[in-house]
């Protein structure tokens, strides 16, 4: 029976034809098998081609290589006889931190002369396996020192044959156990707060009534007043079954010093020494093996939770290696020292992108502060901070004070943000990516629209610290056939009913400027969930994620002021709003001006006179009836053109004429509110009652009534027939799967700002439009807003949030009509 | 849109025979964009007025566009086209009036020799220059102008006036001359031609220039506009202009190059830069109105970038006398001889070799060029091979493009192209790939960030990064009262810029939260009371740190 670890780097040994493939085949699967004969085959087309043999090498050390990285199983078939491969698949198992087994197939050389005689692809004369046999025979002395975790040697074909494997979770693979737990930061002797965050934990003795496990995160011991108090206590816990712990560099450097070693007696290892020295042997020998035994690891609860005394990253979760035990109980360092003369710690959680949360201790700090997914639990209660516990998976944290300054601290304890977990990293955004959503899909992003978007994300956008949501597209409805129309409330209904829906709600279209608001009660809120501490108190910004106005504070400012019946509503002391910012002239001046009133302005110099000189022509008896007819017609739908965008600018003075429309909650502390019903939005915003608040009118249809849907047609014709936008159809409540989200019904005057102040004189041709990109994008960026709503609820890593806002950003790069 | 042709010469229905249009008929042609109609309002003895009337579908406008077309606005679906005299109406013009243009008649022989009283008129005439403009460049050509500006929208006095004037030109010129001045003035005045600008326009733009062209004021404007402000095309043109004979079917330069033009006036520079301003705020404000419109906003911020990065000396309201044929001229090793030689330079290659003299003087060995736009530095970097490792990083994908066709990347040795590493990344963003230079250069960077941002760039570069010397550059703004022509900051995109002061404070303050040292330096012309031009910082990281 060979035991090995799950992940583990296994070298087979033998001559050749010693039977390894055939062994491999039996007990592996073939993709978990690299062997040097299929590498050479993949270089040469010729699988006996010894010149091929270092290229072969080179594939199967990259090979093997990519699948350790990737954290895969791996068996190498390949004779391994000479000490010197055998070195470089050890090396290469330890770059990986895996451990590596070897199996040696020890079979007679006269089986072996035979077997390969019996093959015809292998010619050669039965001197080389003598020649490997010799290897191997000098190599069976010593390979116990090669560096393997173990040796499995098969002796005789009978062996061999009877060959079972096994395999061995890691140490640290305790992935089976969910929890709930309790972790707890570094304690250093200070028995007396432990007992009392144990017992504010709810815990009873050695045990918690709702069957919790205590994990903690190691440095029980040194500098506080009661080390053996401390052991005892969690001592009694582990073996009751009720705590699991890991090793902290305390542990490490008091179980050296305990086996006599010589250690530097400092950082309080003298106290922990003097304390144990007036404990009983028996005691002292019992806390020496406890220590002893720690690992530096553990990966809990299905490898969502990672527990390290110093922190972890990714790389190492579940590896096994001398470095990796060193990140674990010392962390990672730059090679330098600070002006105390301690290690300058290198900021690996500000890096860290992975999916398992990570607890650790290690780094005083005065609070608690979540980066990216991880969470530092050392509050330095020796130091007269905090012992604090974080509750997993509730993630909720509960401290007790030190009841006094134990012990000097050399350097003050470090201020919590001095880490900046707002900063993002170029691998969260670049190249082809996909984003994983809750809501039943993956999206795509193609890594020239990441290109695009990087540009344009990084020279114009708001901080992305408040740029935590953009709006998806929205497309219209199936082009309307009814007379006059390109589009039409009827073709949105059928698209609702026919998709399921039974109640949609329609609501007034603005026209006024995209605007997401982002609206934090107080600064320390905007500092503490936002990270943004320049006092600061919110973000109003653009669909594509560009500031409104020079300066967006004061608006900000009265919004807030505006909106602050919600925070008790929601009880929440920040909220996102999806808004619309009236007059469009106030963002769109320029474009109105430069664009819109141009037309309008050449049309009305232009035209007049166009048909006075037809006017002439025409008195003299030529025939330019028809073209008189077509130019006076186009003249008139300038002046509807005029009309259609003046009616959306108005003068504005500072933010007086401003107003604000907000028609949904996008999210608040712990609820990604987007999802609510649309009557729950509408009647919750109903309660702002400000002269800077517009209402979004709105009627609710059902659509399995003939009148309903009537009734709201001609509320669109009466708001559109004078130029009005039109309105949005939206399912009342959320509908998840293809749907679209809500489709807009613009106004037919309305239509002349988009498709020209003539479009209704060449209805036909702009019906052939083509809607499915349109509509294709709408429902990923929806799906990708609601993603990153849902990551912002959850309170999630700022990376985490920036990724799909980002791709909503980069979809919308995508080349589209931009008519639709 | 209209244009009509009046002549009081007698008999003035000799105007039909000039144009070869019947006066008593209505004729019609089609154009690929509409359909342009010729009819004429009066046809007396003492008065005749022919009529041009082009109506433009705008979808089969946008339908036709080619990839790459310049002209923004015709992408755009709602434009002035159908309404305004540009240079769809020029284009119309030459070919209904083809042989008018050229200059015969076979009827009246001796008519196109002959100067007419002759009165244009323009109703909605798109003149990026305003009235004055209109003025300068038909002025000098004979004619009365009276230009008056349309206004916007008489709703909204106060949003002033349009960019069209309506035009009326008066004066005794050949027929064929006044439709050679339409045809060439008319995209000048608009300033965006309708189709991207082909090696034969130089031709084009010659043959019916004739006569006229050589010896106009602003020859210089009109070329460069008319040939959509191509360089490389515009730079050709004008050579030709010069040595014009009679010959101009000779062979066309291959034109590639994209450097800075030879003789440019400041004012010139203003003009250009304030219509490149009006474009891209017209882009910018596009992209947050027409919300769907943002695939293309995005794609116009990049070439908004890149004509940027392309034109990055006219972010500089200077001109440069000599432009460099080669990148990268020898250094000079005495510093007199380099300021006497700076007189001549333009401020870009200044900046670029004092970086280059001061990274040398630093022992830099590896260097990288943040924000490396078209790659002029790392040009130059490469072709002295002290610097073994040369990075260049930019934001805009559009930029890096230029900067592979300018550096010739394809076709680089490889030992060259082994020390060379060119790529995307934005300077807001942590990245691995910026770390393992000697020296990092912000070269005109900065000021392109937003100052709420500026903290994330300092972490990115001197905190992770970490390069043992930074080298910053960026506008003095102290200088800009020596820029007779500016207004405002030097570059529609510079988010900011510091005086002396401004930039010593953050730089100190920089240099002292990520354990820096930092100095100081001038580029360029270090004038006693208002400082340099340019103002660099060289940071040297602390042994210790």
């Amino acid at each position: 029976m060979i035991s090995v670890p799950e992940l583990s780097l296994v070298v087979l040994v033998g001559v050749s034809g010693s039977g390894k493939s055939t062994f491999a085949r039996r007990h592996f699967k073939p993709t978990q098998v690299i062997s040097s004969d299929f590498c050479r085959g993949l270089v040469a087309d010729d699988e006996n081609d010894q010149a091929a043999t270092p290229a072969a090498f080179d594939l199967l050390h990259h090979i093997v290589g990519v699948r350790l990285a990737r954290g895969l199983f791996t068996v190498v078939d390949a004779t391994n006889v000479q000490y010197a491969a055998r070195k470089s698949l050890i090396d290469l198992a330890r770059r990986h931190d895996v451990l590596a087994d070897a199996i040696v197939l020890d079979v007679p050389e006269e089986v072996a002369i035979e077997r390969n005689a019996a093959r015809p692809d292998r010619d050669f004369g039965p001197g080389v396996v003598i020649r490997q046999r010799k290897d191997l025979r000098r190599s069976l002395a010593k390979i116990a020192n090669d560096g393997f975790r173990r040796v499995h040697v098969l002796r005789g074909l009978e062996e061999i044959e009877a060959a079972t494997i096994t395999y061995e979770k890691a140490w640290s693979d305790k992935t089976e156990l969910t929890g709930p737990f309790d972790i707890i930061g570094d304690v250093h002797g200070c028995r007396s707060e432990l007992e009392t965050l144990l017992r504010e934990l709810g815990w009873e003795g050695l045990r918690h009534p709702e069957g919790r496990t205590a994990v903690f995160v190691g440095d029980l011991v040194d500098r506080g007043p009661d080390t053996p108090g401390v052991l005892r206590l969690v001592m009694d816990m582990v073996e009751a079954g009720t705590a699991i712990c890991v090793s902290g560099n305390h542990e490490q450097k008091l179980v050296r010093a305990l086996n006599g070693r010589k250690v530097k007696v400092a950082h309080g290892l003298q106290e922990s020494l003097d304390q144990l020295a007036a404990q009983p042997p028996e005691f002292v020998e019992r806390a020496r093996a406890f220590m002893d035994g720690l690992l530096s690891h553990y990966r809990l609860d299905g490898g969502r939770l990672v527990v390290a005394h110093a922190g972890l990253k990714e790389e190492y979760h579940g590896r096994a290696s001398g470095r990796v035990r060193s990140f674990a109980l010392y962390g990672d360092t730059t090679g330098e020292t600070d002006e105390y003369g301690l290690p300058v710690r290198y900021p690996w959680a500000d890096e860290y992108r992975g999916r398992a949360m990570v607890v650790y201790g290690h780094t005083p700090t005065t609070r608690p502060e979540w980066v990216n997914n991880t969470i530092c639990l050392d509050t330095g209660v020796v130091f007269g901070g905090h012992l604090t516990a974080l509750r997993y998976p509730e993630r909720q944290l509960v401290q007790v004070p030190a009841e006094k300054v134990w012990y000097e601290p050399v350097k003050p304890l470090a201020e919590a943000g001095g880490r900046d977990p707002g900063m993002l990293d170029i691998n969260d955004v670049i190249g082809t990516r996909h984003v994983e959503t809750r809501f039943g899909s993956r999206v795509k992003i193609m890594e020239q629209n990441a290109a695009a978007a990087l540009e344009v994300m990084s020279r114009f956008a708001v901080d992305p610290r408040w740029l935590v949501y953009l709006p998806p597209t929205m497309a219209p409805p199936e082009t309307s056939r009814l007379d006059g129309y390109l589009e039409h409330p009827h073709e949105a209904f059928e698209e609702f009913a026919a998709a399921g829906v039974r109640e949609v709600v329609c609501e007034e279209k603005h026209m006024g400027s995209r605007a997401v608001a982002v609206l934090c009660r107080t600064p320390e809120v905007a500092a503490a969930r936002f990270g943004v501490d320049d006092g600061s108190t919110g973000a109003l910004y653009t669909r594509t994620g560009r500031p409104f106005f020079a300066d967006t504070a004061p608006l900000v400012e009265r919004l807030r002021e505006a909106c602050a019946p919600l925070w008790a509503e929601l009880g929440s002391d920040w909220v996102v709003l999806d808004c619309e910012l009236l007059p469009w002239s106030a963002k769109a001046g320029e474009l109105i001006r430069s664009q819109y009133a141009s037309v309008g302005a050449a049309a009305r110099a232009s035209l007049p006179e166009a048909v006075a000189a037809l006017e002439a022509a025409a008195g003299r008896g030529l025939g330019v009836s028809e073209l008189i007819d077509r130019t006076r017609r186009r003249s008139q739908n300038a002046a509807l053109f005029r009309d259609a965008y003046a009616r959306y600018c108005w003068p504005v003075d500072g933010l007086e004429g401003i107003r604000v429309a907000p028609f949904q909650i996008l999210a608040c502390e712990g609820r990604a509110t987007a999802l609510e019903p649309h009557a729950w939005h509408l009647s919750t915003l109903a309660l702002l009652d400000s002269p800077l608040i517009t209402q979004t009118r709105h009627v609710f249809v059902t659509l399995d009534s003939p009148e309903s849907r009537a009734a709201a047609t001609a509320w669109w014709e009466s708001m559109t027939a004078d130029g009005g936008e039109g309105m949005v159809v939206k399912p009342a409540s959320h509908v998840p799967g293809r749907v679209q989200p809500g489709v807009k019904v613009r106004g037919r005057e309305y239509l002349r700002i988009i498709y020209g102040p003539d479009y209704t004189e060449s209805l036909d041709v702009l019906r052939r439009r083509f809607l499915g990109k349109k509509r294709s994008l709408a429902l990923r960026e929806y799906v990708l807003g609601l993603e990153a709503l849902s990551r912002l609820a959850d309170g999630e890593a700022g990376w985490r949030v920036h990724e799909p806002v980002f791709a909503v950003l980069a979809l919308e790069s995508e080349p589209v009509d931009p008519r639709l | 849109m209209l244009l009509t042709i009046t002549t009081t010469a007698r008999p003035a229905t000799d105007l039909g025979f000039l144009l070869h249009k019947h006066p008593e008929r209505v004729q019609e042609f089609s154009q690929s964009f509409g359909t342009a109609t010729v009819f004429y309002p009066e046809a007396g003895e003492e008065r005749c007025t022919a009529a041009l009337m082009l109506e433009v579908d705008p979808i089969a406008l946008v339908r036709s566009r080619g990839k790459g077309s310049p002209d923004f606005s015709l992408s755009q679906y709602v434009n002035d086209r159908p309404y305004a005299a540009s240079s769809l109406l020029a284009v119309a013009l030459a070919d209904v009036f083809r042989t008018a243009r050229a200059g015969r008649c076979k009827a009246r022989p001796e008519l196109p020799g002959t100067p007419l009283p002759l009165e244009l008129r323009l109703p909605a005439l798109p003149c990026r220059g305003g009235p004055e403009l209109a003025r300068r460049l038909f002025e000098p050509l004979g004619w009365e102008v009276d230009a008056r500006p349309v206004p916007l929208d008489e709703g909204f006095p106060e949003w002033g006036e349009s960019r069209y004037v309506g035009l009326t030109l008066r004066g005794d010129v050949r027929l064929s001359d006044a439709l050679n001045h339409l045809y060439v003035l008319l995209p000048v005045l608009d300033d965006g031609k309708h189709y991207w600008v082909a090696p034969d326009e130089v031709d084009k733009l010659i043959r019916a220039g004739e006569g006229w062209l050589g010896g106009h004021p602003e020859r210089g404007l009109i070329t460069r506009r008319y040939l959509g402000r191509r360089w490389a095309l515009a730079r050709t043109a004008l050579a030709r202009l010069a040595e014009l004979g009679d010959e101009t079917e000779e062979e066309l330069e291959p034109a590639v190059e994209e450097d800075a033009p030879a003789d440019v006036t400041a004012a010139d520079e203003a003009a250009a830069a304030e219509a490149e301003a009006a474009a891209e705020t017209a882009t910018d404000a596009a992209a947050e109105a027409t919300a769907e419109a943002t695939a293309e906003a995005t794609a116009e911020a990049a070439e908004a970038a890149a004509q940027e990065q392309a034109t990055g000396s006219r972010s500089e309201p200077e001109s440069d006398p000599e432009p460099e044929s080669d990148p990268e001229p020898e250094s000079d090793p005495e510093s007199e001889r380099s300021q006497v030689k700076a007189k001549s330079k333009s401020l870009s290659a200044l900046r670029r070799e004092a970086i280059l003299a001061k990274l040398e003087e630093l022992g830099a060995v590896s260097v990288i060029d943040l924000g490396c736009g078209q790659g002029e530095l790392v040009g130059a970097l490469l072709s002295r091979p002290r610097f073994a490792k040369v990075g260049g990083m930019d934001v805009s994908p559009m930029a890096l493009t230029i900067a592979a066709r300018k550096l010739r990347l394809e076709r680089m040795p490889d030992a060259k192209r082994a020390r060379l590493t060119l790529f995307q990344g934005a300077l807001t963003y942590t990245d691995k790939r910026l770390s393992g230079y000697d020296a990092a250069v912000l070269m005109e960077v900065i000021e392109h960030v937003d100052p709420p941002r500026l903290d994330a760039l300092e972490r990115v570069v001197f905190g992770r990064a970490k390069p043992r010397h930074v080298l910053v550059t960026t506008p003095n703004i102290e200088y800009n009262v020596r820029y007779e022509f500016l207004t405002g900051l030097r570059h529609p995109d510079h988010r900011f810029e510091w005086t002396r002061a401004e930039f010593a404070g953050w730089a100190t303050r920089v240099a002292a939260r990520y354990g820096y040292q930092v100095a100081f330096a001038p580029v360029g012309d270090d004038d006693p009371e208002v400082g340099p031009p340019t103002q660099m910082g060289v940071f040297t990281r602390d042994q210790r740190s």
